[in-house]
């Protein structure tokens, strides 16, 4: 029984697919278009979730814009940023809300394989750096040069990191250059997995409050910097094109135009949500302010999208597409 | 490494026993004094073998729609069980909440009664309640569609692997690699051939379910009595007929026991396949991982938990029930009239768990769980540094730091005198690939991970095991434990681990131990409970003390068990330990986590899944041999 029907959904398959052979995207994803048979409901947006919670901060505005003005049905799959690159492709990504960069995807996703395209900048500006507890800075005022680094690195050192100085990473996904910052700066640090953005804040403020020493990187825009002191440690500044070569970089992250990306068939079908998508902008304030009520303030999501949407309707009324 | 060549071993020469290994030890002690630091294999992000992955990757990826092996084989079996998913997770959507309470519960009475149909209806509830109903549903379809799979090419090949010698010896080995292949080894392959995503999930999950239905559906299928089909044959009837109507349905219990196994290696499963983007409850675990927040994976790992147990003890009741019993006349109402009550309610209620029937316990956990951090702070930080500086860091500083040479040297001396010549040089051939896939150093810092977690795992089962074989009160009160610990899908047991030790090397080893001490202990256990009662007599009345029973006749005599309870440990610590990446372990584990994170990485992931499969062989291959050689105790009296 089971086998006939298989056989009959495998034949159907074929049929649907017609001889041509069979590209991979399965499921005419989300989009306006009223898509039969598919998983996704029409009028249902996948906004990708990368694991930053300015990031959540972004997408739970823009998802509750979605629902609440313009009645569509919101789907947030947890997928860390390159693989939701590819979602775009398979129809699992209709859109990532906050990009950092990424020349090279943009490269295959956008220009080559044509399944994506830039919906705008968020009007948010990004900085990825390293940065040391404030007391560090005012005890050893030379820390903030890389140059210092290694005669401090006996400070640094953790059960993680042996005989070297430990830096403290975030999520395996993020955006990093650490590795070869070392190598090339020659410093002689090793780089420790916290596996979270929550490892980075728990060891930012452990290290403030307590007076531990702790090298991490960490970016902005981010609610922590309001609450704690941190200092940025300077790296070789960074000038055009000395991060070309992901193994040659040594120089410092550039301040980046965070920019949304949509793919290509969100963009053709997805209607009012993409006018939303594309319009949405606001500034690293706003972010923050809806990041800080989810991370300590115990709101959901939602309900800090929802605080920040009653707050600002001026703001998010340009947005609204006619 | 060199230590552990202490084996005891049969007088000849009048020798002491332990001199000639003690002496091998030496030997291999003063190598790594004069050579250490030389011959190192030091790890390389940018080796040659893992850019060739990562452009084999990108090239793939280019050629996907216009290469005729992907359009038109690979991609059609992506849109088959694309499609497959899809039609499940719609008809389950459909069904919503009251209907897939109904038709659960109904499928349960019938399969065993009243109440197993409460058990599936509150467990199917609880769902709903955890606030975790989308998730749910889509991890049942997921769930669904890879068992569905497994059993449609498990059965028959089991059948056929039952009923030929020479099968069965062609596929065992195969098997055998693929349940020691961790979890992880799977996911990079996967994605290069079939994409990210529902089908390739359920296709992940599928291949790692696939082994206990073949296996157990052979053994099935041997075990029926030459009698009955001797007489089905004698009677005239044709092969097809002797399969359907004697094999099959004598088979039946234990086919059930294959169909059981197959939906609990899915379930657990189906949670690591969301690192490919597979939808489901993986993703809230997920989700918890990358904000360290408990509270969010908790409420996951409970609604696993209760979807594994809830259908284990139906497939149970099915495979307890004698081939002929059918249900009572009552059952069958009842049954209906739930199925039935469900199905009417559809349009009536909606279809969504209504939000204001959930209760939302992440901050109540996270709080708990904060409070349990600050509270045993001083405590498990000894324990984590402990384990750390004093076993951890040495051993992996002597591992990294000595010759390859040596190391493969030690490898195969070990397996030799455990396992015999044959394993030996596999557990090499392993060691040697390992080395050339440029991952030597990775594999040496997980190696270590798994010896410091398996000796942790021996110490804590063997405790549990003698304790529970002397007093039949602990063994009561543990076996239920046991029991429930089996049903539990891997990660789980990273939940607390990760409670109570954050991110690091020794949140692997926590989680690990928690997941293989249960077979360890139960192994040995029966181990020493199997020890024939004359023995334990004579040497009682011959004035043995009880700790002297234990030592010189117990422990001894169950050397076998607790040498394949070694085995066991090792296997699966190793799994727990690579999955462990997620949680701060680092080496292969973190390499295959990495594979996925980072496009320019995913080289080093998939050789890093390969490795993890070769150095699960390896490890299997050294202590294996161990319970088939004839210990060196029995030779003696021989």
């Amino acid at each position: 029984m089971k086998i006939r029907l298989l056989a009959g959904l495998l034949a159907l398959g074929l049929a649907a697919v017609g001889c041509g052979g069979a590209k991979v995207e399965t499921s005419p994803s989300a989009s306006a278009a009223p898509q039969g048979g598919s998983s996704s409901a029409p009028g249902t947006v996948k906004i990708a979730i990368n694991p930053w919670v300015g990031y959540e901060a972004s997408a739970n505005v823009v998802a509750y814009l979605l629902k609440n003005e313009l009645g569509y049905n919101v789907e947030m799959p947890e997928i860390k940023e390159q693989l939701a690159w590819e979602g775009f492709e398979t129809g699992d990504v209709d859109v990532i809300i906050e990009n950092w960069g990424h020349p090279d995807l943009k490269k295959k996703f956008i220009e080559e394989k044509k399944v994506a395209v830039e919906a705008g900048s968020t009007g948010n500006k990004g900085v990825i750096g390293w940065y040391i507890p404030k007391w560090m800075a005012d005890k050893y005022p030379d820390i903030t040069d890389y140059k210092n680094l290694n005669k401090y690195a006996e400070l640094f050192k953790t059960s993680e990191s042996g005989d070297k100085g430990q830096l403290l990473f975030g999520d395996p996904s993020y955006v990093s250059n650490e590795e070869a910052l070392i190598k090339n700066l020659k410093l002689n640090f090793k780089v420790v997995v916290g596996g979270s953005e929550a490892a980075l804040i728990k060891g930012a403020q452990q290290a403030q409050a307590q007076q531990k020493p702790l090298l991490f990187y960490f970016w902005d825009p981010h609610w922590l910097f309001s609450k704690t002191e941190l200092v940025r440690v300077n790296l070789p500044a960074y000038t055009e094109g000395c991060d070309a070569d992901p193994k040659k970089v040594a120089c410092d992250y550039p301040e980046m135009d965070l920019d949304k990306i949509v793919s290509k068939k969100f963009a053709d079908s997805g209607g009012k949500a993409y006018e939303l998508v594309k319009n949405f902008s606001w500034t690293n304030e706003d972010q923050n302010a809806v990041a800080d009520d989810m991370t300590n303030n115990g709101m959901t999501g939602e309900q800090a999208a929802k605080k920040w949407v009653e707050a600002n309707t001026a703001k998010w009324q340009a947005w609204i597409p006619k | 490494m060199s230590t552990t060549t202490a084996v005891g071993t049969p007088s000849r020469l009048g020798l002491p026993k332990w001199a000639a290994p003690a002496g091998v030890a030496v030997v291999f002690v003063a190598a790594y004094l004069v050579f250490r630091g030389t011959g190192t294999l030091p790890h390389d992000k940018e080796a040659p073998q893992f850019l060739a992955v990562t452009d084999l990757r990108e090239w793939i990826d280019d050629h996907r729609n216009d290469n005729p092996l992907f359009l038109y084989f690979l991609n059609y079996i992506r849109l088959f069980v694309g499609a497959l998913y899809d039609l499940f997770q719609t008809v389950l959507h459909a069904l919503g909440w009251p209907g897939i309470t109904g038709v659960m519960g109904a499928l349960a009475w019938l399969a065993g009664g009243w109440r197993i149909g409460l058990l599936a209806v509150a467990g199917v509830s609880a769902f709903g309640f955890l606030g975790l109903w989308q998730h749910s549903v889509d991890t049942l379809a997921l769930v669904a569609v890879a068992v569905l799979l497994s059993l449609a090419i498990g059965i028959p090949i089991g059948v056929w692997a039952g009923l030929s010698g020479r099968v069965r010896r062609a596929v065992t080995p195969v098997l055998d690699v693929m349940q020691i292949m961790p979890t992880f080894a799977y996911l990079a392959p996967l994605a290069l051939f079939f994409h990210i995503g529902a089908p390739a999930g359920a296709i992940a999950t599928m291949i790692y379910s696939i082994p206990p239905a073949i296996r157990i559906t052979a053994l099935a299928i041997s075990g029926v009595s030459p009698t009955a089909v001797e007489a089905s044959s004698s009677l005239g009837a044709t092969r097809w007929q002797t399969l359907f109507k004697v094999y099959l349905p004598l088979a039946r219990s234990t086919m059930a026991l294959a169909i059981n196994q197959t939906i609990m290696m899915a379930l657990s499963m189906v949670v690591i396949a969301n690192l490919i983007s597979a939808p489901g409850l993986g993703e809230e675990i997920i989700r918890g991982l990358s904000r360290a927040q408990v509270g969010i994976m908790l409420p996951a790992g409970v609604a696993i938990v209760i979807m594994a147990v809830m259908l284990d003890r139906m497939m149970m009741a099915i495979a307890r029930r004698g081939p002929h019993t059918k249900p009572s006349k009552i059952d069958l109402v009842g049954a209906g009239v739930l199925g039935a009550g469900g199905l009417v309610l559809i349009p009536v209620l909606p279809g969504e768990w209504p939000e204001s029937w959930t209760v939302n316990v992440v901050a109540e956990v996270n709080d708990a769980v904060l409070w349990a951090e600050t509270t045993w702070y001083p405590v498990t930080t000894f324990i984590k540094d402990f384990t750390t500086y004093a076993l951890l860091n040495p051993l992996e500083g002597l591992l990294t730091s000595a010759p390859w040479w040596l190391v493969a040297l030690a490898v195969l001396a070990v397996a030799w005198r455990v396992s015999g010549v044959r394993p030996a040089l596999i557990a090499l051939g392993c060691l040697l690939a390992i080395a050339l896939l440029g991952t030597w150093e990775h594999a040496m810092q997980t190696m270590t991970t798994v010896a410091v977690a398996v000796l942790a795992t021996l110490v804590i089962g063997l405790l549990l095991g003698v304790a529970a074989a002397r007093s039949p009160r602990f063994s009561a009160v543990q076996r239920p434990l046991l029991d429930a610990a089996q049903t539990m899908p891997a990660f789980v047991y990273l939940l607390p681990a990760l409670a109570l030790f954050e991110t690091t090397r020794f949140t692997a080893i926590f989680a690990s131990i928690i997941y293989a001490v249960p077979p360890v202990v139960r192994l040995v256990e029966d181990g020493i409970k199997a020890v024939p009662a004359e023995v334990v007599e004579a040497a009682t009345s011959a004035g043995s003390t009880p700790g002297q029973l234990l030592w010189k006749v117990q422990l001894p005599m169950a050397r076998r068990a607790i040498l394949l309870a070694a085995n066991q440990g090792i296997v699966m610590t190793l799994a727990m330990v690579v999955v462990g990446g997620l949680v701060g372990a680092g080496a292969l584990g973190y390499d295959v986590v990495l594979g996925f994170s980072q496009r320019t990485d995913f080289g080093l992931g998939f050789v890093a899944g390969i490795a993890t499969v070769l150095l699960g062989v390896m490890l299997d291959r050294i202590t294996q041999g161990a319970d088939r050689r004839p210990s060196p105790r029995k030779r003696m009296s021989t």
